[in-house]
């Protein structure tokens, strides 16, 4: 376990530094490798996490809660790497110096953005966890100013300047954390998470409040809550599509978890009423905003990224509801999502190369041109709608389950009608994309029309196609039958998020 | 506040300074310079370390001296001098004022913006006022000042028009938490207010970067070019 949690700090930092010597074509193995590693070690701190919780040397600290988000990071973690292969082999015009120094920042940045998403669920401290997120938007901000185009540079700006400010807020929450835990502690208190759940009941409650509030505040620009969202779309749009598919899949839910992490503390210390209306509030808004925008979207990616929104509006209602069984599904939720929301940037990504544009209305045909890629995104974004077989079936389905038995159906019709109008929207776009039939002509023909370029039937790279069918088998076995020490691991951190572990 | 140690003087002062680093942060909205922000962003931080120093000495907390030299060393010496050199690269400092160099701003004039901020400011002082937190380590009113300065440099931020301008905004920003810092949390371990320092250096190395690159693009440095991307 010790080993688990140390290999698992060192590995992917290493291979990111080393990434920025090695050639190309190595550091994309050593980036797979490292991803694959990185997985293998999450997957081997179940059995123990799913039993204790365990902590190391003061700042480190793994729970059923952490290991959750930790699976969501790794898994997409490991999916990006083997699929950016492809997606550097098929880039036009990065051949020479610059598409070697291109190359070599992309590797090293996607291994550290890694490294620091690894790193917040396993610190055990507030101000490290903190630490750790701002550390993510550093990282990520240069990831998505790495295309090196107007848009990319704007995208970049807004990002990094909204997700500082947010943070700078959550620093705040952070403080009056510590102020509520060393009026009971003692001044020697130094913000470690365990503590200060033990001692919750007796916490100032004002203090907690303000932690809270800001909390939510601060780190839910980062989740890309509404009104603090606006960065969003810019930057999963305008960043390399396998950097998209980790801001949306793993970065935003480990935001989400800091803000899970202050809702444990708000709950032992205020009672559930209060941090669940917060998140409803955060929830509802982001939800309403997130489906109406998805109806009229003429860009792909961020259509995807409206779509993150919305799924993090769900969680957040999710965690309102506060019934174990909604909780439970919270927790698949976040799993689900990532697998989805990967393989629909992943897709997304093919499109891009295939077709050379991320606007809806310049692809079509997706289904015929591409024999895999094309059904691959068309289910995940089945998946993304929460359709059956997929595992954000069962998520939401238990997360609606969970809000009829304890909020009232008023919330939860709201819930369901909203994510009702995101399926529209997202259906109507991926239909014109994949099923509308591309009218192109032949390749002798000399009438082409200018601007739509013949393309040949056939997947960009086989790098790109299989990751995909992997989180695609992901998606299917977390729909149909969760494994059994998945399920005992989520149960235990059900329990911890409704304050009885 | 602790009578027992200093009565009056030590409120007085702490109160003092915490009121002139809201005057600093006032002070911003004035300067069109680019390079008077930067010079009042140092004079804000070295407030910041000054208050460090007092109330490490009223309560005996040594490691504050500490907080407040590498506060210092970072806030008033090290990032002034990395925004400078992004700012203007080698050129002698006596050579004239350029286009780059004066602060954009738009929207509303400044006199309104002013006003906006002072009844953002008086809105921030009054609600943090009313807060049951009682018995920081500095005087309560500081807490009220510190609110003060992060909603008013949220105003500057949404007020300038030029990313450098929005990035000593920013640092401000965090000026205005460290201030709060001190009064709710003055005994935080040494060590993570030294991770957050660390932090807030990478920080302006990176949005140095970012400034550069977006130089480099749009051969200014105004926002105002920044809207393609909506919806």
């Amino acid at each position: 376990m010790t080993i688990a949690v140390i290999a698992l700090l060192c590995v992917p930092a290493c291979a990111g530094i080393a990434c920025l010597w090695l050639p190309g074509r190595i550091a994309g193995l050593v980036s797979a490798a490292s991803g694959i590693a990185s997985f293998a070690l999450v997957i081997a701190l179940i059995p123990g996490a799913s039993h204790r919780d365990l902590s190391w040397l003061g700042f480190a600290r793994v729970d059923a809660l952490s290991v959750v988000f930790l699976l969501a990071t790794a898994f997409l973690y490991a999916c990006v790497a083997v699929y950016s292969i492809g997606y550097l082999n098929t880039a036009t015009g990065h051949g020479g110096p610059a598409g070697r120094r291109y190359t070599r920042r992309f590797w090293a940045g996607l291994n550290l953005f890694a490294w620091s998403m690894l790193a917040a669920p396993l610190m055990g401290n507030l101000a490290l966890l903190w630490v750790a997120i701002e550390v993510t938007t550093i990282v990520s901000a240069l990831l998505v100013a790495l295309e090196g185009t107007e848009g990319a540079a704007e995208a970049a700006w807004k990002y990094v300047l909204l997700a500082s400010a947010g943070l700078a807020i959550a620093l705040l929450g952070t403080i009056f954390a510590y102020y509520a835990g060393a009026r009971v502690l003692g001044p020697g208190y130094n913000l470690a998470f365990g503590p200060l759940l033990t001692v919750a009941a007796r916490l100032p409650h004002t203090a907690i409040r303000l932690a809270f509030v800001l909390a939510v505040l601060g780190f839910g620009t980062k989740v890309g809550l509404f009104p603090v969202h606006t960065w969003l779309p810019d930057a999963h749009s305008e960043a390399p599509t396998p950097v998209s598919a980790l801001l949306s899949g793993s970065l935003l839910a480990v935001s989400f978890y800091a803000i899970l992490r202050f809702y444990q503390l708000a709950q032992a210390a205020l009672g559930p009423r209060f941090p669940r209306d917060v998140l409803l509030v955060f929830g509802v808004a982001s939800l309403l905003l997130a489906a109406l925008y998805l109806l009229d979207q003429r860009d792909y990616k961020r259509l995807l990224a409206y779509s993150s929104v919305e799924h993090m509006g769900i969680l957040a209602i999710g965690v309102s509801f506060g019934a174990p069984i909604a909780l439970a599904g919270v927790l698949l939720h976040v799993l689900a999502h990532a697998a989805a929301k990967g393989n629909a940037f992943m897709g997304a990504g093919v499109l891009v190369r295939k077709f050379g544009s991320k606007r809806i209305s310049a692809v079509t045909g997706g289904l015929d041109l591409l024999p895999w890629s094309g059904p691959l995104f068309l289910a995940a974004i089945l998946a993304l709608s929460a359709m059956p077989p997929f595992g954000i079936f069962r998520s939401e389905f238990e997360i609606v389950t969970g809000g009829l038995a304890t909020s009232g159906n008023a919330v939860t019709a709201i819930l369901v009608v909203l994510v009702t109008i995101a399926f529209f929207g997202l259906s109507v776009a991926t239909n014109t994309m994949l099923l509308t039939p591309r009218r192109q002509p032949r390749l002798d023909s000399r009438l082409q029309a200018p601007g739509t370029p013949v393309l040949a039937r056939g997947e960009p790279s086989a790098w790109m196609v299989v990751p995909v069918v992997i989180g695609l088998a992901a998606l299917l076995v977390l729909g149909l039958h969760p494994p059994a020490d998945l399920t005992g691991l989520m149960g235990r951190a059900v329990a911890a998020l409704r304050g009885i572990a | 506040m602790s009578p027992a140690h200093a009565p009056g003087v030590f409120t007085g002062g702490a109160n003092v300074i915490a009121a002139a680093i809201l005057l600093a942060e006032f002070g911003m909205f004035r300067q069109a310079l680019v390079r008077d922000q930067v010079r009042l962003y140092a004079a804000q931080s070295g407030l910041i370390s000054v208050l460090a120093v007092i109330v490490g000495a009223v309560h005996h907390l040594p490691e504050l001296y500490v907080l407040a030299a590498v506060s210092a060393a970072l806030k008033v010496v090290v990032i002034p001098l990395v925004l400078r050199r992004l700012l203007w690269g080698n050129r002698p400092p006596g050579a004239g004022t350029e286009a780059g160099d004066i602060a954009g701003s738009g929207g509303l004039s400044l006199a309104a913006t002013v006003l906006v901020a002072i009844a953002v400011a008086a809105f921030g002082f009054f609600a943090a006022g009313a807060l049951p937190v009682p018995g920081g380590a500095a005087p309560a009113i500081a807490l009220s000042v510190s609110v003060a300065v992060v909603l008013v440099a949220f105003v500057l931020m949404i007020h300038r028009r030029d990313v450098i301008s929005q990035a000593i905004g920013l640092f401000s920003l965090e000026n205005g938490i460290s201030l709060a810092a001190l009064v709710v949390a003055a005994s935080l371990p040494l060590i993570l207010e030294v991770a957050l320092l660390f932090d807030l250096l990478v920080a302006v190395i990176v949005f140095g970067l970012l400034i550069r690159i977006h130089h480099g693009r749009a051969e200014s440095l105004s926002t105002t070019e920044l809207t393609s991307l909506r919806g």
